[in-house]
């Protein structure tokens, strides 16, 4: 298995709170890794650091052998023209038309005419089954159209790696398995590497082919998707059970949480 | 209760009040420092991204800075020219009270001339500006951070501040001191209006006392200023945007916050500088 991206040791802070507390993992190449974990346990924040948004307090990440803690604004750039990444909430520039905002990172890292790029960005809308909507404005779309369209602008580039922050979050099912099949259409056809954050157990078990698990800051298991089914770890299990957190406060403790003591 | 615990529990408290004290600054100076850190940093890539990077290659978005400079700075020309006109109405008015005792009334004409160009066309241009312009840049760039928007521009290796703050730089650079002769022109025309109706000076003579007070350096100190006023604005909208982390109501919070900063550093630079030119010219 050869590795796209290798975390090492990885601590991050907002402010004083630690949020992760030491973060090994690596992702493989070409095939789609699930972050998972409980709401809160800092799987935005990680998927932050890997796209370079945000600087670790400690730790390495190295994406395909060099490691971007440590790179300039313009070494980041070159890095970042090979990565797209997709939104929780898309993300696309409210100010532009849909054709604008898939052509703007073409525009921005590329040389080309006009005319190519509005064939491009064609093309890539209509790879994400938006086709004929170059002219509408974000805020004329459903949220289901608006992720495929941030989609569309993640893919632009024809990036090596795409990141997804839970992609399927607050759309109805069928959308939501639509694009399932579209990161499992980016993997068999374009070999593309995908990292997806989600807390959607289903989609958990249709597309990845790899899964990191995160809990209080730390990886808890990471491996293939029979191992996570076949583990016995508590936690897991109540994650995969859909099971409610056990009640861990005795009556008297939580007299003194809700008094304020 | 028991009261066992009271005196040894009163003992710590008592030890920890100066300790709040010191923590409560520390936080106070550390978040300072921060916010310091912050404008530096906004400041310096601003200047960056405006006047270097253009030279390597890097070429300025110079449609998004005409559209900028449309928003900015030809949609005031209304509102300006009215708040002028009335101004130099007003300076006229107040000037003849006390120069009528004198029979110097001619001498409106210098003193409305001298203080718009000097001072009042500057100012207020700077004062609307802030109001329309500088609150719109911190929540067009506020509503984005909150939305991802910024995030997203950077993952595509898009510099934010080039994308966003470089052309309203420009704009208004370049509009506030345009801004500021229209506000000149139509203020001094206020003046010669009320003079020439109810103080009864004849044209011409106000036009010539006019000409003859006013020198160029009194327009030019006069537009220096605007330029300033321009770029702070400009900043001051900026850093306010980039500080909002959370959702709409911080959105809201950093647009007054911008208006009030931008006014209050215009100010300040509009003392400095005066006092620069008092001195220097
Ligand atoms: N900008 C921020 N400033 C301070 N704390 C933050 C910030 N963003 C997130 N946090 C904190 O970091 C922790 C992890 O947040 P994160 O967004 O990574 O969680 P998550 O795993 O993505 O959760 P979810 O599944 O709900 O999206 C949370 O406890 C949150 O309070
Ligand atoms: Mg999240």
């Amino acid at each position: 298995m050869e590795t796209a991206i290798e975390i090492a040791g990885l601590q991050t802070h907002y402010g004083s709170r630690e949020i992760l507390k030491n973060v090994c993992a690596s992702i493989p190449r070409g095939k789609t890794t699930v972050i998972l974990g409980g709401s809160g346990c800092g799987k935005s924040t990680l998927l932050k650091h890997l796209i370079g948004l945000l600087k670790p307090t400690k730790g390495q990440i190295l994406i395909n052998g060099s490691d971007i803690t440590r790179m300039d604004e313009d070494e980041m750039n070159e890095v970042r023209k090979k990565m797209g990444v997709l939104f929780q909430g898309a993300a696309l520039l409210n100010s532009l038309t849909l054709g604008d905002n898939v052509a703007l990172p073409i525009r921005e890292h590329t040389r080309l005419n006009e005319s190519t790029i509005k064939i491009m960005v064609r093309m890539k809308l209509d790879q994400v089954g938006l086709s004929g909507f170059e002219n509408f404005f974000p805020s004329q779309l459903s949220g289901g159209m608006k992720k495929r369209a941030g989609l569309a602008r993640a893919l632009a580039l024809d990036p090596e790696m795409i990141f997804f922050d839970e992609p399927s979050a607050g759309l109805d099912p069928v959308t939501a398995a639509g694009l399932d099949e579209l990161i499992l259409k980016l993997r068999n056809v374009f070999r593309m590497t995908s990292i997806v954050v989600t807390h959607e157990i289903e989609s958990v078990f249709k597309i990845s082919d790899y899964v990191i698990m995160l809990d209080a800051g730390n990886v808890l298991y990471q491996g293939d998707l029979a191992g996570l089914k076949a583990s016995d770890h508590p936690r897991i299990r109540m994650f995969l059970e859909r099971q409610p957190e056990q009640e861990t406060y005795s009556p008297d403790d939580y007299f003194k949480i809700i008094a304020g003591d | 209760m028991p009261s066992g615990p009271k005196p040894a529990a009163s003992a710590p408290a008592s030890a920890s009040w100066p300790e709040a004290v010191l923590g409560a600054l520390g936080r106070r100076v550390l978040s300072l420092r921060g916010d310091i850190h912050d404008a530096a940093k906004i400041i310096n890539d601003t200047v960056h991204w405006t006047f270097i990077s253009p030279f390597k290659g890097r070429p300025i978005r110079f449609r998004a800075s005409i559209s900028e400079m449309v928003k900015a700075g030809y949609n005031s020309v209304p509102i300006i020219s009215v708040i002028s006109l009335f101004v130099g109405i007003i300076l006229a008015l107040q000037a003849a009270y006390q120069l009528k005792r004198m029979g110097a009334l001619i001498y409106v004409a210098n003193l409305v001339g001298v203080s718009l160009t000097r001072e009042l066309g500057p100012i207020m241009t700077a004062i609307i500006v802030s109001g329309r312009s500088g609150s719109a840049f911190a929540a067009e760039i506020g509503s984005m951070k909150a939305a991802e928007e910024v995030d997203a521009l950077t993952t595509m290796g898009v510099n934010p501040v080039r994308y966003l703050v470089v052309p309203k730089l420009l704009a208004l650079m370049i509009m506030v001191p345009a801004l500021t002769i229209i506000s000149d022109l139509v203020g001094i025309f206020g003046g010669f209006l009320l003079a020439v109706t109810a103080l009864e000076i004849h044209p011409y003579n106000y036009f010539q006392q006019t000409v003859n007070a006013l020198l160029i350096k009194d327009v030019f100190t006069g537009l220096l200023k605007a330029w300033a006023f321009g770029i702070v604005i400009t900043l001051v909208g900026a850093y306010q945007g980039f500080k909002v982390t959370g959702g709409a109501e911080e959105v809201g919070r950093r647009t007054t916050a911008s208006v009030v900063t931008s006014i209050f550093l215009v100010v300040i630079v509009d003392l400095f500088f005066t006092g620069l030119f008092y001195y220097f010219t």
